[in-house]
């Protein structure tokens, strides 16, 4: 879908602008600066209003991302149960930070509030998918599925 | 509408198969296939039906399928016993005892769902469907009495008697603040203005709360029905479900449940030809924890920033768009139908004196049953962690159980004999908050947990106000310093300060209830905190700057695990010899402690 369409669905108007992002960054994995100045014009708000929300809501990224986004959950059972840990081997073996990708553009690293899969703390989602009950060693072998 | 679907084709026997989240997650969409696959194999498909249900609530034990009119429950399934047990169950009639549920401790198995402890304890009002239903057809829905509630209300009920009856009931905002909804319905109701919304705050942030992404997962006709209702009640012709974007299958059973209500003519123009006028439009929330307050949610919904502005004036009153709006939380619609449908007098046996029916808690953490579960209000929370949870895994000793998100408190031991309901929650200075209960043993630190909330809350906090912005970064900075032994005797009387600048100085709830974790650590667990300063220890094992790893060297038998999966080699020793950790080379990442199966790894 082309970012017109994507505006044209919720209508130029500023209560359609987070769908519209939203949506943008579904499609393209980020928030790139054209898109915005193209929204900017169309929906006749300011680039600095688009900024503002796109740096205000944690969805939205304005740099690139890798191949798999990984979202290590942080919601208190997780945390209770080694979530932090599960973020520090990642840290480790990747070598970015929240927020940053790989050389290679393999995965990007986001450290995300509570994903609701308490159950089976502690949890990271792949690109959608979520894994419980991990440990450090289970980790390894859930990353391998993503090349 | 699907002709076929809408046949009535009656099956011996249901297969449920959970489709929550987790149970998805563990790979139960492959079971409901391998279970089609292998009753069409056996020719039973004209006997036996499988469905894909909401979350059964037993998420620790995903993925679940319950059979049905036979009532057993088996759990952690895996594709390949799915062969097996359709023979032997469906066959030959002989339920799969290696496939059912053992409880802690015990070796007998338990056949039927209703014997399990985890179940036999719950009250079903708000999940009364879960798991038994498949929440993508309307048509189950409505098989289970469903929107009946809304015809009567719409039909033989006028605005007054909705406000009254649900003001009769006794409910309470299931969000957290615990507000009369009748209440607050009559104030939109009474607010001058032509045009009305309603809002379904869908926006579940409290971490370690998953009961509404459930709801709307498991039941998503009984929340739109409750708007329904609700709007007729208000005079509202337009609602929002505002839901977080984290929650994919929430966002598309809703509406998947509005398009199907819609082409019922249960939405829309003259519904049951009444005359009443209502629609619901989805959004999708941005992933900013404090639009669950409802002024930043509003803003949010509006196509702003979502920053919390000063009440009065009250929703009620100037709302979306300037316009008198009510907001709900899912579960406070939830209730809706049921209280209508059965009426008030019914609902209000539930539960305690000011604290009226059912609440859904997510019971998780350090627990051997973690899920989903509805109790009726006034049940003490020992009851819910040592009868439906089966108490601490590993016989580790229980320390506190942490209520009502950032905003709530740490409850410990000597408390546990509380009834749950709005007013004894807030006596020990935890809240009910929208019903995440986390469960906490001995191994958990609450200097550690008192700076994760901060932490949280520092990042969260929309910056508007300074004591909130401000305050919690310097209470974040004080806890970090504890935690890295830095931290001086005076620093708790600084965060006792902190704690009454913030709680009075902040605009929204965000920040008036922020620092209730730091004060319920503090009150209940000072002593870990001077532990922390004086000694400069981590009694949990928890803080990194304050602790050590060795090796037993009798618990250990050399096996090298441990040596392997350390990832900076400050492991050594020679095979079947007791290994050892260089202090200064280890990372405290944990990493051997979790593999060890002697329990040779010590934290000191």
């Amino acid at each position: 879908m082309s970012i017109y369409q994507i505006i044209e669905k919720y209508g130029k108007k500023e209560s359609g602008l987070i769908s519209i992002l939203q949506d943008i960054q579904k499609d393209k994995g980020y928030l790139p600066e054209e898109a915005l100045s193209i929204v900017a014009s169309e929906v006749k708000v300011p680039l600095s209003h688009l900024y503002s929300l796109a740096t205000f809501y944690n969805v939205f990224s304005l740099v690139p991302r890798g191949r798999h986004t990984i979202n290590v959950c942080l919601g208190t059972a997780c945390h209770v149960r080694g979530g932090a840990r599960l973020l520090d081997k990642l840290k480790r073996d990747l070598q970015i930070e929240p927020g940053e990708t790989t050389q290679d553009k393999r995965f990007s690293l986001e450290a995300v509030r509570c994903v609701g899969c308490c159950g089976l703390a502690p949890v990271i989602v792949i690109d959608g998918n979520f894994h419980g009950k991990l440990n450090q060693k289970k980790l390894d072998k859930v990353l391998k599925n993503y090349e | 509408m699907n002709k076929e679907k809408s046949e009535v084709k009656t099956y011996r026997t249901h297969v449920l198969v959970c489709a929550g989240t987790a149970c998805v997650s563990n790979n139960s969409l492959n079971i409901k296939a391998a279970f089609e696959r292998e009753i069409k194999k056996q020719g039973l498909e004209n006997e036996i039906q499988v469905v894909e249900t909401g979350c059964n609530g037993f998420c620790e034990r995903g993925p679940i399928t319950v059979i049905q009119p036979d009532d057993v429950f088996y759990q952690q399934l895996e594709e390949k016993d799915i062969p097996f047990l359709v023979e032997e169950h469906f066959l030959k009639g002989r339920p799969v005892e290696k496939l059912m549920y053992i409880p802690e401790e015990k070796k007998e198995p338990i056949t039927k769902m209703k014997d399990i402890e985890f179940f036999k304890h719950q009250r079903l009002v708000v999940l009364k469907n879960r798991g038994r239903m498949d929440p993508e057809q309307i048509d189950e829905y409505i098989g289970f009495d469903g929107y009946k509630a809304l015809a009567k209300a719409l039909i033989s009920m006028t605005p007054q008697n909705i406000i009254s009856e649900i003001k009769a009931s006794g409910l309470r905002g299931r969000g957290g603040a615990g507000f009369p909804t009748g209440l607050k319905w009559e104030l939109c109701r009474k607010s001058r203005g032509d045009i009305k919304f309603i809002i379904c705050n869908a926006d579940e942030g409290d971490p370690g709360a998953y009961m509404d992404r459930s709801i709307l997962e498991a039941d998503p006709h009984a929340v739109l029905e409750g708007m329904i209702i609700g709007a007729k009640a208000i005079g509202a012709h337009k609602g929002f479900i505002y839901v977080r974007d984290e929650y994919p299958l929430a966002v598309q059973r809703i509406r998947k449940a509005i398009q199907q209500a819609s082409d019922y003519g249960l939405l829309g123009k003259n519904i049951f030809n009444s005359g009443f006028d209502f629609e619901v439009e989805v959004i999708r929330g941005g992933g900013a924890f404090v639009c669950g307050e409802e002024t930043a949610l509003m803003t949010s919904i509006e196509g702003k920033i979502g920053r919390p502005r000063s009440r009065p004036p009250f929703p009620a009153v100037k709302g979306l768009w300037g316009k008198p709006t009510n907001i709900n939380n899912v579960e406070t619609w939830a209730n809706v139908p049921m209280i209508i449908q059965r009426g008030s007098k019914w609902y209000s046996t539930l539960g305690t004196e000011k604290s009226k029916g059912t609440k859904v808690f997510s019971l998780v953490g350090k627990i051997n049953n973690s899920g989903l579960v509805e109790v009726p209000m006034g049940i003490t929370l020992r009851e819910i962690i040592y009868k439906i949870g089966g108490g601490i895994p590993d016989g580790k000793k229980f320390k506190a159980v942490q209520s009502g998100g950032p905003s709530g408190g740490c409850i410990p031991e000597e408390h546990l004999d509380l009834p749950v309901d709005y007013e004894e929650l807030a006596k020990v200075g935890a809240i009910m908050g929208s019903g995440g209960l986390i469960v906490m043993d001995e191994d958990t630190c609450m200097v550690d947990v008192s700076l994760y909330f901060v932490s949280f809350l520092t990042e969260e906090s929309c910056g508007k106000c300074t004591p909130c912005r401000v305050g919690l970064q310097r209470m974040k900075e004080i806890l970090i310093a504890i935690t890295e032994g830095k931290g001086q005797l005076e620093d708790i009387e600084k965060l006792q300060d902190l704690v009454h600048t913030i709680k009075n100085g902040a605009l929204c709830g965000l920040g008036q209830t922020a620092p209730n974790p730091v004060l319920t650590t503090l009150k209940y667990f000072k002593a870990e905190y001077e532990a922390h300063i004086k000694d400069k220890k981590c009694p949990a094992g928890v803080c990194k700057a304050l602790i050590t790893y060795s090796i037993d060297s009798e618990k250990c038998t050399g096996c090298g695990v441990c040596l392997k999966a350390c990832p900076v080699e400050a492991i050594s020793g020679e095979k079947k010899k007791p290994h050892k950790i260089e202090e200064t080379l280890c990372t405290k990442c944990g990493s051997c402690k979790e593999l060890c199966k002697f329990e040779a790894i010590v934290i000191e």
